[in-house]
């Protein structure tokens, strides 16, 4: 059950950040949306490697080296997951930083206002 | 307008309401697994003997996938530099930046110069550890550049020394490389961490080159971001 319940959570938030980012109008709201749905997609991934029953993926005494196959959970996701938010950082700040020109060159962040790309 | 604004919300809605059904097909039909697929048992099994590492997702990230965590820095660093070039042409003059905000209040200037220390030792602690606790580069970097960020915000006129954040990042970015090299001269190939010695199991000098790695992480990524936070900080605006 633990797992759905992971899942369904991030499933959600990338609905949420979704449903933020096409709806409304303004550059830095939009921003926001796309990083909870990115929060969300990495909720989704961490808990694909949720095996019910054991514990993280960290050798100490908790875990016996000589069973450590039988009671960590995997540890791929993980490493996936901490690649995606770097990388969701970077993707980030360059959204910003992008927001910030579009705001100087209009003085606005109104995306009703940028219509060049428009068809 | 308001019918306009309806009408793209009600297409949002429809588009998000099908990607839910899909979402909830694939929730309701999920069942984790009982055991470790083969990669991740080979990864369980293998890390304590061929790494030396108590975490095996560091074990991964630095050794096993070191060559993917390399592409990953450089695409850190690479963000960095776009963002550079994209807010230098909106630099502020010299002293100008910052000049409209009100002081900083007196408990953030305190509370700042008391807790850097902490900060930059707690960021430091997190990456040397990668390889026993939770943690590593990448987390104790973050951690370094929000000191940083506190810097800033205590005092927003303040200007780091650019050229060290680039020496630092540049650096620890050729070391990262360079022991890479090592690993395929000295061990089994690039970024192979058996250049140093294994040592004992669960010491912090162990698990070979894998503590010296991530510290050059922590450096290269704390600069990087730090880098990131002073080009948000130089435009008129701020």
């Amino acid at each position: 059950m633990l797992p759905q319940i992971a899942m369904a959570t991030g499933f959600v938030l990338i609905l949420m950040g979704l449903y933020g980012a096409l709806t409304h109008r303004n550059i830095l709201r939009m921003i926001v949306g796309f990083t909870i749905a990115d929060t969300g997609v990495n909720v989704v991934l961490v808990s694909v490697g949720y095996l019910p029953g054991r514990t993280a993926p960290i050798l100490d005494s908790a875990v016996p080296v000589a069973d450590a196959a039988t009671r960590i959970i995997d540890p791929v996701p993980q490493a996936l997951v901490l690649t995606a938010i770097v990388i969701g950082l970077g993707v980030t700040a360059l959204m910003l930083a992008y927001a910030y020109r579009l705001f100087r060159a209009r003085h606005s962040l109104d995306i009703s206002n940028f219509t060049e790309l428009k068809w | 307008m308001t019918s306009n604004f309806t009408s793209r919300a009600a297409v949002a809605l429809v588009l998000l309401l099908l990607l839910g059904t899909a979402f909830w097909s694939l929730t309701t039909g999920y069942s984790a697994d009982a055991a470790l697929n083969r990669t991740a048992e080979y990864y369980a099994v293998n890390t304590p003997a061929e790494t030396g590492a108590q975490n095996v997702v560091t074990a991964i990230i630095v050794t096993y996938r070191g060559l993917d965590t390399l592409g990953e820095v450089t695409v850190l660093f690479l963000t960095a530099a776009i963002v550079a070039l994209v807010l230098g042409q909106s630099k502020a003059p010299r002293g100008a930046s910052g000049s409209g905000f009100l002081p900083s209040g007196e408990l953030l200037q305190t509370g700042t110069k008391m807790l850097l220390p902490l900060i930059l030792m707690f960021g430091a602690y997190i990456f040397v550890n990668g390889h026993l606790t939770p943690g590593g580069g990448f987390q104790g970097g973050a951690v370094l550049a929000s000191g940083m960020l506190l810097l800033l915000l205590a005092d927003p006129g303040k200007r780091f020394r650019k050229a060290v954040i680039h020496r630092v990042e540049s650096l620890s970015g050729l070391f990262y490389v360079l022991i890479g090299l090592a690993g395929m001269a000295w061990a089994g190939g690039f970024l192979d961490n058996r250049i140093l010695p294994l040592g004992q199991f669960g010491q912090i000098l162990s698990a070979g080159a894998i503590p010296l790695i991530y510290t050059l992480i922590g450096l290269k990524v704390g600069a990087e971001f730090s880098s990131i936070l002073e080009s948000l900080e130089e435009t008129e605006d701020a």
